[in-house]
């Protein structure tokens, strides 16, 4: 791996050194726990197998020329036309060599995750929040609470098929001398805009205008 | 608690562990108990249950969460633009650091090119927005441990700084002036040499502050080796900026992985090998002078040019251009309403802001709202270590420690 200094100024987001030959030692330090490398934004990503996820990030803090050795973050994205919806993404810095990558594995909701806390133990709370929002078991962890949501919170919010008001709502009641939790009522229908063809005209039927249909 | 047992509350007055017998038969019980969640030194909306022996604290589990919005959620569903003032509610002490976090992750999957003028401006607002947050957290954490005054001489510094914010973007917190491209509008006339102003005389006060405080018995005894962290915990448990830089890794996005016009700025980056409360606050009174330098360099350097960029499926038109060109209202329309397309893709962008590192993880999907947006949340990771950190110590050190690690909860729980 060489590296190559980079050109201060041409762009206004960080500006780091890029390592040429950096994909080609990722591989050599993964071996067969490795799926795909990708290369986007001057950022590299590596999908990995998931029952490897513990070696791997545990091979890539402990390499020398690598040494990834801060968790920055681990978070949860989902795709629900895929096989496997669920990616967990993690992000690792090294602060030696000034690196960043990021690694990549799926699930599809049902299959833990092994955990990554006996390596780096900042990410019992990342797990916590992304089993608390997309509902992805982590095996190894500890503490498995949710984090964000309510306290008896039912569903994973950040799911794309969870609808954005969310399934209830909560006030206080004076009868009950409590806060009561209560299905959503909007009082005007959720609205979703569609953007990309404002010439076309929408698709919904306007409220009446199913009766103009029979005539 | 009783009516309060079906709304959920996980922990009820009549729970205790560990019943130990003592010697004369009477038996001594560990205590827990709730710190907040409306707690003047919890800084926010934090329940801190602890279990404590005497007045000692053996384990602390923070419950986070009160303040969840869904941010991320809210993000999916609106454009890139009208998503941005969501950035402000975030860290609301530091409203423009965590805009300039969502804004490079948009230039950057998008490519935009930013005028050398727009840079500038962005950094001099980042490090007024630093000063700004500092402040806050000095002078609060001054006072979790007794002093007052501190608060209220800083305070009026404050109020000028957001006059600042107010003379640029209308609004003295939610700005949503950083804008993909550059900023909103420029700066009025006159501002820069107020800005230049404002600087000669704050170095007066921040030191009359020091004054008061560093060296003060009561102050020292407070904080001088408590909450230690040492550098390799302090990497492990995920820390960054001022908290990271206390325990001795001098680790700075600004000088690391330099962004804007930071690469142009001469400044230091304060260190303190000690990982203590001191240190913590020490390296953060010493980052306002780093921070009056750059600011002073930008007053001094501030480019001519533009303030925005001028590709117009990015920014919009000037109000003057759209009186005389059709194009250039149809430019603003179609901005406005169906707003910018981002090639799909993803990228990860994180900027030094006051609290450490602050990431955006955007994952774009070639439309013009993001797929996910990630927030990488910096005081998510410090509080996390408040159980390593306060284990062993007693009660009273815990809005110190808590003040130390400057925690605001509109970040963490998003």
């Amino acid at each position: 791996m060489t590296i190559v200094a980079p050109e201060l100024g041409k762009h206004s987001w960080p500006v780091m050194a890029t390592h040429s030959g950096l994909a080609a030692r990722l591989g050599e330090v993964l071996g067969t726990a490795l799926i795909a490398i990708v290369e986007h934004a001057g950022e590299t990503t590596a999908v990995v197998q998931r029952d490897a996820l513990v070696t791997v990030i545990a091979a890539l803090r402990d390499a020398e020329d690598l040494k990834f050795n801060q968790l920055t973050d681990l978070c949860g994205a989902d795709y629900p036309e895929r096989a496997e919806r669920f990616e967990i993404v993690v992000h690792l810095l090294s602060m030696a060599h000034n690196l960043r990558l990021r690694v990549k594995v799926s699930t599809d909701g049902r299959a833990p995750v092994p955990s990554l806390t006996t390596l780096f133990p900042n990410a019992g709370w990342y797990e916590r929040e992304t089993w608390d929002c997309y509902g992805v078991m982590f095996a190894g962890n500890p503490d498995m609470r949710r984090i964000l949501t309510d306290y008896g919170f039912e569903g994973h919010p950040f799911r794309k098929d969870f609808p954005l008001t969310g399934h209830v709502e909560l006030r206080w009641s004076e009868e009950h001398k409590r806060v009561v939790y209560e299905p959503v009522k909007l009082a005007q229908d959720f609205r979703s805009f569609d953007f990309l063809s404002p010439w076309e005209g929408t698709d919904y039927v306007l409220p009446g205008d199913e009766k103009a249909a029979g005539q | 608690m009783s009516s309060l047992g079906n709304a959920g509350v996980a922990w009820t007055a009549g729970d205790t562990t560990d019943v130990l017998p003592a010697k004369d038969g009477n038996e001594i019980q560990n205590y827990m108990i709730n710190f907040g969640p409306q707690h003047p030194a919890a800084h926010g909306v934090l329940r801190l249950v602890m279990e404590l022996d005497g007045e000692i604290i053996e384990r602390c589990d923070p419950h986070i969460g009160l303040l969840h919005r869904g941010t991320e959620k809210l993000i999916e569903y609106k454009t890139y633009l009208q998503a941005l003032p969501y950035m402000d509610r975030l860290d609301y002490v530091s409203p423009m650091c965590m805009e300039h976090s969502y804004v490079l992750a948009i230039e950057k999957l998008a490519g935009i090119e930013v005028p050398l003028r727009a840079k500038y401006i962005r950094t001099m607002f980042a490090e007024i927005t630093r000063i700004l947050n500092h402040i806050l957290n000095t002078t609060a954490h001054a006072m979790d441990v007794g002093a007052m005054t501190p608060m209220l001489w800083l305070f009026e510094e404050r109020e000028k700084l957001m006059e600042f914010y107010e003379r640029v973007s209308g609004a003295r917190f939610h700005a949503a002036w950083f804008r993909p491209g550059g900023v909103h509008q420029d700066l009025p006339a006159g501002l820069l040499e107020d800005i230049g102003a404002w600087c000669e005389g704050f170095p007066r006060l921040l030191d009359e502050f020091q004054g008061l405080v560093a060296d003060n018995r009561i102050f020292k005894q407070r904080n001088v080796d408590i909450g230690v962290i040492s550098r390799e915990d302090a990497i492990n448990w995920g820390f960054t900026g001022p908290c990271i830089r206390a325990s001795g890794v001098a680790w700075d996005i600004r000088k690391a992985q330099p962004y804007d016009a930071y690469h142009l700025m001469d400044f230091d980056v304060p260190v303190s090998n000690d990982g203590d409360c001191y240190a913590r606050f020490m390296v953060r009174m010493q980052e306002m002078r780093e921070s009056l330098k750059i600011i002073k360099q930008c007053v001094k350097d501030m480019p001519a040019g533009s303030h925005i960029t001028d590709n117009r499926k990015v920014a919009p038109p000037s109000r003057g251009e759209m009186k005389r060109s059709m194009e250039a209202l149809i430019h603003h329309f179609k901005l406005y309403t169906e707003g910018l397309h981002v090639p799909a893709g993803d990228a990860y962008v994180a900027t030094e802001s006051p609290k450490g590192e602050f990431g955006i993880y955007m994952v774009a999907d070639g439309t013009n709202k993001p797929w996910r947006c990630h927030i990488r949340a910096t005081g998510m990771a410090h509080l996390q270590a408040m159980d390593f950190l306060c284990k062993g110590h007693l009660l009273a050190d815990a809005p110190a420690v808590l003040g130390s690690l400057d925690i605001v909860f509109g970040e963490v729980d998003r």
